[in-house]
């Protein structure tokens, strides 16, 4: 790939590779930084590339791995009294859907066609809001496993987490972001 | 008999892991009779959905909003 090929490559995918950071780092500089080292990692290497597919996946385990890195540098440092708030908040939140015996106390509702929400613009800004409404660790997780689409094992051993921690993680993110959907797009309660 | 806090669990484990033929079956007989945890289930399966279409939205159309 010559490097003017690699460059419109990155283009089109930097969009995407940004919201991605942004969603997992929550922090815009923080983000911008580690897509700025992916492409540069990237733009290193062009000649090894044999196409845009190649590209896209190699750059995002670039950038998969400076997220990690960030997570680690993060978990170094004392979380802020504002983070163990919200996480606490969150998980008061998630035990109050169930009653001392685990039952639902108010049952929830199936949704309407959630199908026909995929094809419009409004409820991705929705669900976006709602990922980053997550806290930390549970988003951590929640977005290498499903917006990366990494298996659960691998996520554990980069994130330093049992296996059973990281389920512990996924169910309560997606409890959570059930929560906010239900709230602020599929309106009930 | 699990809670259905418990079958949540499940639920979302089913996402990541084969469950045992034991969760299996435990889950669908719980889901027979409970309105909440079928909807639930709908829910994660949606949110499930709905990832892989951000990931494919973001493939194919990088300007959508």
């Amino acid at each position: 790939m010559t490097l003017q090929e690699l460059s419109r490559a990155v283009d089109a995918l930097r969009p995407r590779l940004l919201r991605f950071a942004l969603l997992q780092l929550r922090d815009a500089a923080a983000a911008e930084d580690a897509v700025q080292e992916a492409l540069l990692a990237a733009i290193e290497r062009a000649h090894q590339f044999a196409g845009a597919a190649a590209v896209s996946t190699w750059i995002f385990a670039i950038l998969k791995n400076k997220i990690i890195d960030e997570f680690r540098r993060r978990d170094r440092l004392p979380q802020a009294a504002v983070d163990i708030e919200q996480e606490q908040g969150f998980d008061e939140a998630l035990k109050d859907q169930f009653d001392e015996h685990g039952h639902w106390i108010s049952h929830p509702t199936a949704w309407a066609d959630p199908q026909a929400s995929l094809e419009q613009k409004r409820f991705w800004a929705v669900f976006e809001i709602c990922i980053s409404g997550l806290p930390e660790k549970p988003a951590r997780v929640f977005g290498m496993r499903e917006l990366l689409g990494m298996e659960t094992e691998e996520i554990c051993k980069e994130l330093g987490l049992s296996t059973s921690n990281c389920w512990v993680l996924l169910h309560r993110a997606r409890l959570g972001l059930r929560d906010c959907l239900s709230r602020r797009w599929f309106g009930e309660n | 008999m699990l809670s259905c806090r418990e079958e949540t669990e499940l639920m979302s484990q089913r996402l990541d892991r084969p469950l045992s033929l034991g969760e299996r079956f435990s889950l669908r007989f719980h889901l027979l009779f409970c309105r909440g945890c079928r909807a639930t289930q709908q829910h994660f399966a949606f949110l499930q959905t709905a990832t892989r279409a951000w990931r494919e939205h973001h493939d194919r159309d990088s300007t959508l909003r």
